[in-house]
């Protein structure tokens, strides 16, 4: 994994924004605003609260979408992991369903599930759980029975199996789908928020430019959803690197 | 101490073990030598608690064995570390999972006390200049080290090893057996381990049981009893055993 210093980050955010004022300066329409009044019209709906609170919608169901993947999703993984048996079973079941990209899905689960945020955190939870599901899987194909037996001679017994060994093994598998995925998650929230809801960034982004024509706003939300992406990148980075400080060493 | 009496085992149709009797008193030192697929490492396994005879029983000091028991360490080839858990947290895991279940008797002795730190271990062994480091930093050796530390750290009276050194360099392996046997006389341990290697059995054993083909029916017994003397890898007496089992395994092959 290559770490990115943050001078080299603040140094790419300041060569984006110029090449966007740049641009801006360049069409000279009001299509596209300068970094500037975005960020002036950033700033006032962040004060005001109003993107502040389309946000924090978005983010909860990002969190509780992928919440719900992890909790059922690793077990899951473990178990077919663990057992050749329900793996060969599920196993053709899985490879049909994986590769489904499941934005597809999203006008099928607003039927299902209405408006409102069960939809939204269904559609993030979808996409999440085969990732999540297939990589601890794979890892937990890889823990050698060996490995299991000599901890076993330790005393260990269920319990203290999944505590010392299951846990751990499949943590960096998660946060890898996490990171593989997460990006595409909140991609395909923006798609579910724009229909049926009033709530959230996708609704906000969506509303400003096509209703209101108020494109500096529409800007902001953009930049608030590439916020909302990577800043869950970020966490999902740093918590790698505290929860599995191993897989940095050489 | 160890009392296998009319032993059978199969794996799947395959059978192990049919109607196998073996003794193993307190302090002894054996080796189960035989050539792959003859048993050898099942039968530690049975031994470990981690597989049960589909006839016959093995009891130690008297109780059927039935799980893993917590007085007994058991190293293995490779693989036994966590690769998550540095060389520390590896050595202290078995102390870990007795805290977690406390003294109930089946996970832990009934009648266990704090431990006292793993350092005392490491340093024994050699291993306190890389106690933070995971195991993929470690040399073969370390990695083997640190598994002995986990082993020992828990007081255990019957030591199984599965291969625990056939993955090494020879002078590492060498400077392991030695030191394996040291502390085994130290800690006043019984040994039990298995190898391929006749010449680790003539090191490591100062009795030997020899397993031929599968299914093992009647009892092999080596006595080796210049194992422990001074330079007895150089010694004529280690020549000719070693020269003898060499016979005794081709002849069974």
């Amino acid at each position: 994994m290559i770490s990115i210093r943050r001078r080299d980050l603040l140094l790419a955010s300041l060569i984006i924004a110029i090449v966007w004022q740049i641009s801006a300066a360049i069409i000279n329409r009001p299509i596209l605003p300068t970094p500037i009044s975005v960020m002036l019209v950033f700033w006032r709906d962040v004060k005001n609260g109003e993107l502040l609170g389309h946000f924090a919608v978005s983010l909860w169901r990002v969190l509780a979408g992928t919440l719900l993947a992890i909790l059922t999703a690793a077990p899951a993984g473990l178990a077919l992991g663990q057992s050749k048996r329900t793996s060969r079973l599920f196993s053709p079941i899985i490879y049909l369903l994986y590769p489904i990209p499941k934005v597809v899905f999203v006008p099928i689960i607003l039927l299902f599930f209405g408006i409102g945020d069960a939809a939204k955190i269904v559609i993030i939870f979808l996409i999440l759980f085969f990732q999540i599901l297939v990589l601890v899987r794979d890892q937990a194909a890889t823990l050698r029975p060996e490995l299991i037996q000599s901890v076993m001679s330790l005393g260990a017994g269920r319990r203290a199996l999944f505590k010392y060994v299951y846990l751990p093994a499949s943590l960096p598998a998660i946060l890898t789908a996490l990171r593989q995925s997460v990006g595409t998650a909140v991609a395909v929230l923006y798609i579910a928020e724009l229909f049926a809801t009033t709530r959230g960034l996708g609704y906000y982004i969506y509303f400003e430019g096509s209703t209101l024509m108020d494109y500096p706003a529409m800007y902001a939300g953009v930049v608030a959803m590439s916020l909302l992406g990577l800043g869950l990148y970020f966490s999902v980075d740093r918590l790698e690197r505290w929860l599995c400080p191993w897989q940095y060493t050489n | 101490m160890i009392n296998v009496e009319a032993l059978t085992f199969q794996y799947k149709l395959t059978p192990v073990f049919e109607n196998f009797n073996w003794q193993v008193q307190n302090g002894d030192s054996w080796a189960v030598l035989g050539t792959s697929g003859c048993g050898k490492s099942t039968l530690l396994a049975l031994l470990a608690g981690l597989r049960f005879p589909s006839l016959g029983s093995i009891k130690i000091n008297g109780e059927i064995l039935t799980r893993p028991r917590p007085q007994t360490g058991l190293i293995l080839q490779d693989y036994g570390l966590l690769p998550w858990a540095t060389v520390r947290q590896n050595a202290g895991l078995g102390q870990e999972v007795r805290r977690f279940y406390g003294a109930d008797g089946i996970h832990a002795p009934r009648d266990l006390t704090p431990h006292e730190s793993v350092d005392g271990w490491l340093k024994r062994l050699g291993l306190d200049a890389v106690a933070d480091k995971y195991p993929a930093q470690l040399s073969g050796g370390q990695r083997q080290r640190t598994a002995i530390a986990r082993t020992l750290a828990l007081g255990p009276d019957l030591l199984l090893m599965d291969e625990p050194f056939s993955s090494l360099d020879a002078p590492t392996r060498e400077a392991l057996q030695t030191l394996t046997s040291d502390l085994v006389s130290e800690q006043n341990l019984t040994l039990i381990v298995v190898t391929h290697s006749i010449e680790e059995a003539v090191l490591l054993g100062n009795r030997i049981l020899l397993l031929k083909n599968s299914p093992n029916q009647t009892t092999h017994v080596i006595d080796n009893p210049h194992m422990g003397i001074n330079s007895y890898r150089e010694s004529q007496q280690y020549l000719v055993l070693c020269r003898e089992l060499r016979g005794l395994m081709e002849e069974g092959g």
